[in-house]
């Protein structure tokens, strides 16, 4: 297991997050992250980007392993910050040591390389945070300003339920949210950050993913802040810059396919790109 | 949870189906429109409804029919809308159909690109611009080379999609090429690499290909065999079984004669299970054809990808 320093917030203080006490937590202003994929190094810039905006939590969404090297630096430095996460798709596996990270690849090469990442993630991933992981729930409900909040990774209903912005309907969101009580959903699981205003005054954010690039051609990666704002919740997609090419140093250093490396460096995706939609997958470089 | 029920059927001359299972629908994901009927410019060998240009046992859906069954899926959430046939492109409509389709959710088409116009493909550029939501056409292409499609398709289909394809790609798609698994399932890899070969010829280096089963009805049945009396698919076998497999338990299919529980039933008259969209989703599914087992055997075969499913948690 990995020796990372959790970090500490203003005045010496963990970084808030730990669900206290009975009832739904309330918050001013929480940064959501998910899609961490092992990317230890993204994950600790953002933690203290969002510790220096002054959240008063911190959720992950899921998702922490996949991709990136050294699983249990990424998982050490959530434990130990005591950040609340929902179960992703890659924890679920893990923790449960499935066949396969559940992202329903069928093209062959797609397998190749999910597989690859996959069998690393889960020699690597100690049994104590494999264990810790088959503790997430599903999903958290918590409130920002005013607002009821549901947190996911892909949908309230199917945690690798794929919701892109092109092949998501405004009315299908509006009937979650109705069907889960909720005024905001937030989720992950695809990668690529974006929002929606829902006809019935309710929202959609995907927060997209810290672990690697949003297949923009930028090596940026993102989180979301959520700020309650009147009666209601503003958001705001937060790029973090990083240090990309230690990342892909150690990934080189592991032994990682040099096409995960690609991506980190370009921030073009290279692999898994069967399951974006026509849209999504036009504007990207592969 | 989708209900197993037995089915209670009081129809002995199919004593099959008294044993088959039913399923209810989960959640309408997917509507999928039968929207040239069964009337398609080819006749291939292997369609699994036998579309020609004479089979009319379906007819074309007007731009209303589906207009109506658009209306009422906004009420019912559903998050994908498919359409097929025949080859849609033979309902003269359909540019318009797609523009209804694409001011409220995501739209796929099942062609065989052989209909394409340079004009036509323009304009569903035009139509995927404005949208904000993605424009999929999937195209039909059954093998690597002229001899391989056409043998299955008839002669010149190969070129005549190829054509089409690349209209497509110049203006800026990404089709989904798929091909109806006709050899061994070990040569699978070596084929992908033939068809990126082939594709990248006609400028599109970054194919997205889709490899499907074969299915053993219809005219696919005549060609090879049906499947055997024992592929049927059985109480004992949904234990434990993941339903979201199955499509009736995702979506239905419209046509201009009532709404069906899948766009593979088509010739079932057990199969058809309403004659509005509300009706159908009410009602239940029986698992009793052969096809129900190439459904449960192979799964997901029909959306775009598998990834859209999965365990329910
Ligand atoms: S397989 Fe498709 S293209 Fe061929 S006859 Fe049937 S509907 Fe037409
Ligand atoms: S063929 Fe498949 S989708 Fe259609 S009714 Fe049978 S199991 Fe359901
Ligand atoms: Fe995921």
């Amino acid at each position: 297991m990995s020796s990372a320093p959790a970090l500490r917030g203003p005045g010496g203080a963990w970084l808030p997050g730990p669900w206290r006490g009975d009832g739904e937590p309330r918050f001013r202003r929480v940064a959501a992250l998910g899609g961490v994929y092992s990317n230890h190094i993204a994950l600790r810039r953002a933690l203290e980007d969002a510790r220096d905006r002054k959240v008063d939590a911190v959720i992950c969404l899921g998702d922490l392993g996949a991709f990136g090297p050294h699983p249990d630096r990424t998982a050490a430095l959530i434990r130990e910050n005591e950040i609340p996460v929902v179960r992703g798709n890659y924890d679920d596996s893990i923790a449960r040591e499935l066949e396969d990270c559940q992202c329903g690849y069928t093209d062959p090469k797609d397998n190749h390389y999910a597989r690859i990442s996959y069998e690393y993630t889960l020699a690597n991933t100690s049994r104590e945070y494999r264990r810790w992981m088959g503790s997430f729930p599903s999903t958290l409900r918590f409130r920002v300003g005013e607002t009821r909040v549901l947190a996911f990774h892909g949908s309230p209903r199917r945690m690798n339920e794929f919701l892109w912005e092109t092949t998501t309907p405004t009315h299908f969101l509006d009937g979650m949210a109705r069907e889960h009580d909720a005024e905001l959903l937030l989720g992950t699981h695809t990668g690529i950050h974006w929002s929606r205003s829902l006809t019935g005054g309710g929202s959609y954010v995907n927060a997209g993913a810290l672990g690697r690039p949003a297949n923009d051609g930028l090596t940026e990666v993102w989180y979301v802040i959520l700020e309650a704002a009147g009666a209601g919740v503003a958001h705001e997609f937060v790029p973090v810059a990083y240090d990309h090419e230690a990342l892909a140093m150690e990934m080189q250093e592991e032994g990682l396919p040099a096409k995960f490396v690609e991506t980190i460096l370009t921030g073009w995706w290279t692999t898994c790109l069967e399951v974006l939609p026509g849209k999504e997958r036009s504007r990207g470089r592969w | 949870m989708t209900r197993i029920e037995l089915a209670v059927l009081d129809a002995p001359e199919e004593p099959r189906h008294q044993a088959a299972p039913s399923v209810g629908l989960e959640s309408l994901d997917e509507l999928w429109f039968q929207v040239s009927g069964t009337v398609c410019n080819l006749r291939c060998s292997h369609c699994f409804i036998s579309c020609s240009p004479e089979n009319h046992s379906f007819w074309l859906m007007t731009r209303e029919e589906v207009a109506t069954a658009l209306e009422a899926s906004v009420e019912l959430g559903v998050k994908e809308y498919y359409f097929t046939g025949g080859e849609p492109f033979m309902n003269r409509e359909m540019e318009e159909i797609l523009g209804d389709t694409l001011a409220i959710g995501p739209a796929t088409v099942l062609t065989n690109a052989t209909l394409m116009p340079e004009r036509r493909a323009w304009a569903l550029a035009e139509l995927a611009e404005r949208s904000p939501y993605t424009l999929e056409l999937r195209v039909s292409l059954d093998g690597v080379t002229k001899e391989m499609n056409d043998a299955l398709r008839g002669e010149g289909a190969f070129e005549r999609c190829m054509d089409g394809v690349e209209k497509l790609v110049k203006v800026g798609f990404l089709p989904i090429i798929t091909c109806m698994r006709s050899w061994p399932e070990e040569r699978t890899e070596g084929y992908l690499d033939d068809f990126g070969d082939l594709l990248a010829g006609i400028g599109y280096d970054r194919p997205r290909v889709k490899i499907l089963p074969p299915l053993l009805i219809g005219e696919e049945a005549k060609r090879t065999r049906g499947y055997e009396e024992t592929e049927r698919i059985t109480h004992e076998m949904l234990h434990g079984f993941d339903l979201s497999q199955l499509l009736c338990t995702r979506a239905r299919l419209v046509t201009a004669r009532g709404v069906y529980a899948c766009p593979i039933l088509l010739d079932s008259p057990s199969a058809r299970v309403g004659e509005t969209l509300a009706e159908g989703a009410e009602s239940d599914v029986l698992l009793g054809e052969s096809a129900c087992f190439t459904c449960y055997m192979s799964g997901a075969i029909c959306s775009n990808t598998s990834a859209s499913q999965g365990a329910d948690r």
